[in-house]
C-alpha cells in the first residue's frame, strides 16, 4: 500500500519538474498555450466551405423585364456579387481566366418569350472549375435562386406549381454552417500536434543532452518514468482542448448540446492514446531530430486523413482501412458527435475502444521497449 | 590605386567562389549521408502526395439514405426506385418513421427521404411533397445531398409528366457548365494543392530543422571563425537544400500528372521557375525561424504553425478566400502559399493564364527577396 502511495509521489514529483521545465521558459509557455487558441479562432473563420461573397458577371442576350427580374434577384441575395456586365461572348473567357468571376450567367435572347409562351426557357451558366468543390456549391446557391425565380413567376402569372415540391430540412445544424461541422473537430486536431510532440521530444531531449542516465540512477523505476513523462503532456493538451472548446462556445456561439462529461472521458482516452503514440515515437527514435521527423510523418496523414476537411467515406477503401488505425478520426467524431448531437457513451462505444485499443497498445509496446533498454 | 583595387576584387571573387563551393559540396554530402535529411527532402514529399493524392477526395456517391414509404402506392414506390437506381444513393427502406430516425443517429445513413402517406393523394391534387432531412453535421456533403435528392425527385417528376400523370409548369433550366474541370473530380484541384503544402513542409522543414541543430551543437560558431563569411554561409547552406526540394518538387508534379492524371494545361517553365522562386521562399522562412530560436523543438513546430498549418487552411487551396472575413483575407496576402496555389491551379487546370501568372510571380520574387535579405540582416546581428 505504501509503496502504490510511494509510486503516486514519486509520478507526481516527475509531472511537476517536467510542466515546471515546460512551463518555465516564457517562449515554449507561449509556444504550448497561445496557437491553439488563435489557430480556432483564425481558422475557424477561414475553413468553411459556405460561400458568403459569389463574383458573377451577366451576359444578357434578352434584354427583358423577365430576365432584369432574375439579374435582380441576385444582386439583392447578398451573396452575388456583379463584378461585370458582359457584352460579348469573347469576354467570359477573359474574365473567368483571371479569376475575376467565379460564374458567368448567360441568359438566352429567347428567355421572355419562351417563358411567356409556357416554355421551359434556358439559363447558361459558366463556372470556373479550378476548385470544382467551390465551383459546386456556388451553382448551387445559383439553382436556388432559380427555383425562386420560378416560383414567383408561377404565383404571378396564376400557374399551378411543381407537382412536387421537396421540403428539406437538416438536423443538428438547421442553416448547414460548415464552421458548426470544423470547430469541434478542431478540438482533437489542435491538440494532438503538441500532445504527441511534446512526449516524443521531451524523452528525446533527455536522451541526447544525457540526463536520462541520470534519470535512471534515480529509485524511478522505468514505469514511473514513462507516466511521469505522460502525465504532463496529457495536462497540457487538456487545456489546450479546454482553450479550443472555449472558443467554439463563446467566441463562435456554436450551441454545446451535449455533456461534457462524456467528452472529457472521450477527449482523456485519446489523449492517452496521443502520449501513447509520443512515447512509442521517443522509444524507437535516437535523436530529437528523429524524434521530430517521425512526429511529422505520422501528424501529417493523421490531420489530413482524419475527417476533419474531406469525409473519410469518400475515401477509397483501402485508405479507410488506414483511417482506422488514426486515432483522431475517433476523436473528430466524438467531439462533433457530444458537441452537435448530445450524443451519449452508449451510442460512441465504436468511437472509444479502438481509441482505447491503440492507448493499451502503444503504451504497453513504448514500456516495454523503455525497460528493454533500462537493463 | 584602382588597379590594386580591381585586382584585389578579382582575386576576391575566385576565393569566394572556391569557399562557396567547398562550404556546398561539404552541405551536399552531409546531406546526403544524414538519413533525415534525406527523408525530408524525398520520401516525406512521396509519400505525402500518394497518401493524400488518393485519400483526399470531395466527391460523394454511394450516400447511405434511408426511404420512408409511410403507404407504398404505386407512385410511392416508383420514385423509391428512383434512389436505387442512382449512382449516388445507396437507399434502405423503411415503412415509417422511428427506424429511420434511429439510423440517423447511429450514424448508418446521411439522410432521410419521407414520402407521406397522402403522397398519392395529393398528387393528383397537385401539391404533393416529398420531405428530405439531411444530417447537417458536414454542412458541405448535406449540401450536395439535397442537391441530388432534388435531382431524382426532378427525374421523377418529369417521368410522370412524360406519362401524362402530371402538367409541367414553364420553368427556367439551368445548363451548367465547369470549366477546366469538366468532370468535376476534386483531385484536380486538391492534388495541386497539394503540391503546395508539401513543398511548404518539405522547404521549411529543412533549413529550420538543420539549422537549428547547428546552433544548438554550436558548430556553426566554430564555422565563423574561419574566413567564410555570414552570406557565404547562408548560401553553401541554403543550395544543397534547395536542390533536394526541387527533387521533391519534381516527383510531386510526376505523379500528379501520371498517376493522378491532372492535365498539365501550362508550361512547364512558368511551372519550374514559380515553384523554384517558392523554394526560395520556403528555405528562407525555415532559416529565419531557426536563426531566430536556435532550437530544433521550437523551430520545427514553429515551422508547422506559421507554414503548413496557414497553407492548409488559408491559401486558397480547399476553402474560398473571397468568403473568409476581411481581416483573415487580410492575413492571406500576406502568405506566400496564397499565391502559389493560385499559380499551380491556373497552370496545372487552365494554362498560360497571364493575367493570373505574372502579377503572382512579381509578389512570390518580391517575397524571396525580402526574405533573402531578411535572413541575410539576421545572420550578421547574430554573428556580430
Amino acid at each position: 500500500m505504501s509503496s502504490l502511495l510511494d509510486t503516486l509521489l514519486r509520478i507526481v514529483a516527475l509531472t511537476r519538474k517536467e510542466l515546471l521545465a515546460v512551463l518555465k521558459d516564457p517562449r515554449s509557455r507561449m509556444s504550448l498555450l497561445i496557437p491553439p487558441v488563435v489557430q480556432a479562432l483564425i481558422f475557424g473563420y477561414a475553413a468553411t466551405y459556405d460561400l458568403n461573397h459569389v463574383a458573377y458577371a451577366v451576359l444578357d442576350r434578352d434584354h427583358s423585364a423577365a430576365s432584369r427580374q432574375l439579374v435582380a434577384s441576385l444582386d439583392g441575395s447578398g451573396v452575388f456579387e456583379r463584378v461585370a456586365t458582359l457584352q460579348r461572348a469573347s469576354d467570359i473567357a477573359t474574365l473567368i481566366d483571371a479569376r475575376r468571376a467565379l460564374l458567368v450567367v448567360q441568359i438566352d435572347s429567347q428567355f421572355e418569350r419562351h417563358l411567356l409562351s409556357g416554355q421551359s426557357a434556358d439559363v447558361q451558366l459558366i463556372a470556373d472549375g479550378r476548385n470544382s468543390n467551390t465551383a459546386g456549391t456556388a451553382i448551387g446557391y445559383f439553382s436556388d435562386m432559380v427555383d425562386e425565380f420560378n416560383t414567383r413567376w408561377d404565383q404571378d402569372h396564376g400557374l399551378a406549381p411543381p407537382p412536387v415540391q421537396l421540403v428539406a430540412r437538416a438536423w443538428y445544424n438547421p442553416n448547414l454552417e460548415t464552421r458548426w461541422f470544423m470547430i469541434p473537430g478542431m478540438i482533437g486536431t489542435l491538440t494532438l500536434l503538441q500532445t504527441m510532440m511534446l512526449t516524443a521530444m521531451s524523452v528525446a531531449r533527455e536522451r541526447e543532452q544525457g540526463t536520462f542516465d541520470q534519470l535512471l540512477v534515480t529509485p524511478f523505476r522505468p514505469f514511473e518514468i514513462m507516466a511521469g513523462k505522460a502525465m504532463p503532456s496529457m495536462v497540457i493538451g487538456i487545456i489546450q482542448a479546454g482553450g479550443v472548446l472555449l472558443v467554439a462556445q463563446l467566441w463562435f456561439r456554436i450551441p454545446f448540446v451535449g455533456s461534457y462529461l462524456t467528452l472529457s472521458a472521450g477527449l482523456l482516452l485519446f489523449l492517452l492514446a496521443a502520449v501513447g503514440i509520443g512515447l512509442l515515437l521517443s522509444a524507437v527514435a535516437a535523436t530529437m531530430q528523429q524524434a521530430m521527423l517521425y512526429s511529422m510523418l505520422l501528424i501529417m496523414p493523421f490531420s489530413l486523413l482524419s475527417g476533419l476537411t474531406t469525409p473519410i467515406s469518400s475515401m477509397p477503401r483501402a485508405v479507410q482501412y488506414l483511417t482506422a488505425i488514426n486515432p483522431l478520426s475517433y476523436a473528430i467524431d466524438i467531439t462533433r458527435r457530444v458537441y452537435l448531437e448530445g450524443a451519449g457513451l452508449g451510442l460512441l462505444t465504436e468511437d472509444l475502444w479502438p481509441l482505447a485499443l491503440i492507448a493499451a497498445l502503444t503504451l504497453s509496446v513504448a514500456s516495454w521497449m523503455f525497460s528493454h533498454r533500462m537493463q | 590605386m584602382s588597379a590594386s583595387a580591381s585586382t584585389s576584387s578579382s582575386n576576391a571573387w575566385p576565393a569566394k567562389m572556391r569557399r562557396v563551393r567547398a562550404l556546398v559540396s561539404k552541405e551536399a554530402r552531409q546531406t546526403l549521408r544524414d538519413p533525415s535529411s534525406l527523408a525530408i527532402g524525398v520520401v516525406l514529399p512521396l509519400i505525402l502526395i500518394l497518401l493524400f493524392g488518393y485519400g483526399l477526395s470531395l466527391d460523394i456517391k454511394n450516400v447511405p439514405i434511408a426511404v420512408v414509404i409511410e403507404s407504398p402506392t404505386p407512385q410511392a414506390v416508383e420514385l423509391a426506385a428512383g434512389f436505387e437506381l442512382s449512382a449516388y444513393f445507396r437507399p434502405v427502406s423503411t415503412r415509417s418513421m422511428q427506424p429511420a430516425q434511429r439510423l440517423l443517429l447511429e450514424h448508418r445513413v446521411d439522410g432521410i427521404v419521407v414520402i407521406p402517406a397522402d403522397f398519392s393523394r395529393r398528387l393528383a391534387a397537385g401539391d404533393a411533397q416529398v420531405q428530405l432531412i439531411v444530417h447537417g453535421g458536414d454542412a458541405n456533403r448535406a449540401r450536395i445531398t439535397e442537391g441530388y435528392v432534388q435531382g431524382v425527385v426532378g427525374v421523377w417528376a418529369a417521368r410522370m409528366a412524360a406519362q401524362g400523370e402530371a402538367t409541367p409548369s414553364p420553368l427556367v433550366n439551368v445548363q451548367s457548365r465547369l470549366w477546366f474541370n469538366e468532370a468535376n473530380d476534386s483531385s484536380y484541384f486538391l492534388v495541386p494543392g497539394l503540391v503546395v503544402l508539401v513543398m511548404t513542409l518539405i522547404g521549411g522543414l529543412l533549413t529550420a530543422m538543420v539549422m537549428a541543430r547547428e546552433w544548438e551543437r554550436g558548430t556553426l560558431e566554430s564555422l565563423l571563425v574561419t574566413p567564410v563569411r555570414s552570406d557565404e554561409i547562408l548560401l553553401g547552406k541554403t543550395l544543397p537544400y534547395f536542390v533536394l526540394a526541387l527533387f521533391g518538387f519534381a516527383l510531386c508534379v510526376l505523379s500528379a500528372k501520371f498517376l493522378f492524371r491532372v492535365p498539365l494545361r501550362g508550361s512547364v517553365w512558368v511551372l519550374l521557375g514559380a515553384s523554384m522562386l517558392y523554394v526560395l521562399i520556403a528555405l528562407g522562412i525555415g532559416l529565419l525561424i531557426s536563426s531566430w530560436v536556435k532550437n530544433q523543438l521550437v523551430a520545427s513546430q514553429l515551422t508547422m504553425l506559421v507554414t503548413f498549418m496557414p497553407a492548409f487552411m488559408l491559401s486558397g487551396f480547399l476553402f474560398d478566400l473571397r468568403s473568409m472575413p476581411t481581416v483573415v483575407r487580410l492575413v492571406t496576402y500576406a502568405l506566400p502559399a496564397r499565391y502559389y496555389v493560385a499559380l499551380l491551379q491556373s497552370v496545372f487546370l487552365a494554362g498560360d493564364v497571364w493575367s493570373v501568372i505574372i502579377p503572382n510571380t512579381l509578389v512570390l520574387a518580391a517575397m524571396a527577396a525580402a526574405l533573402a535579405l531578411g535572413s541575410r540582416a539576421l545572420m550578421r546581428k547574430t554573428l556580430a
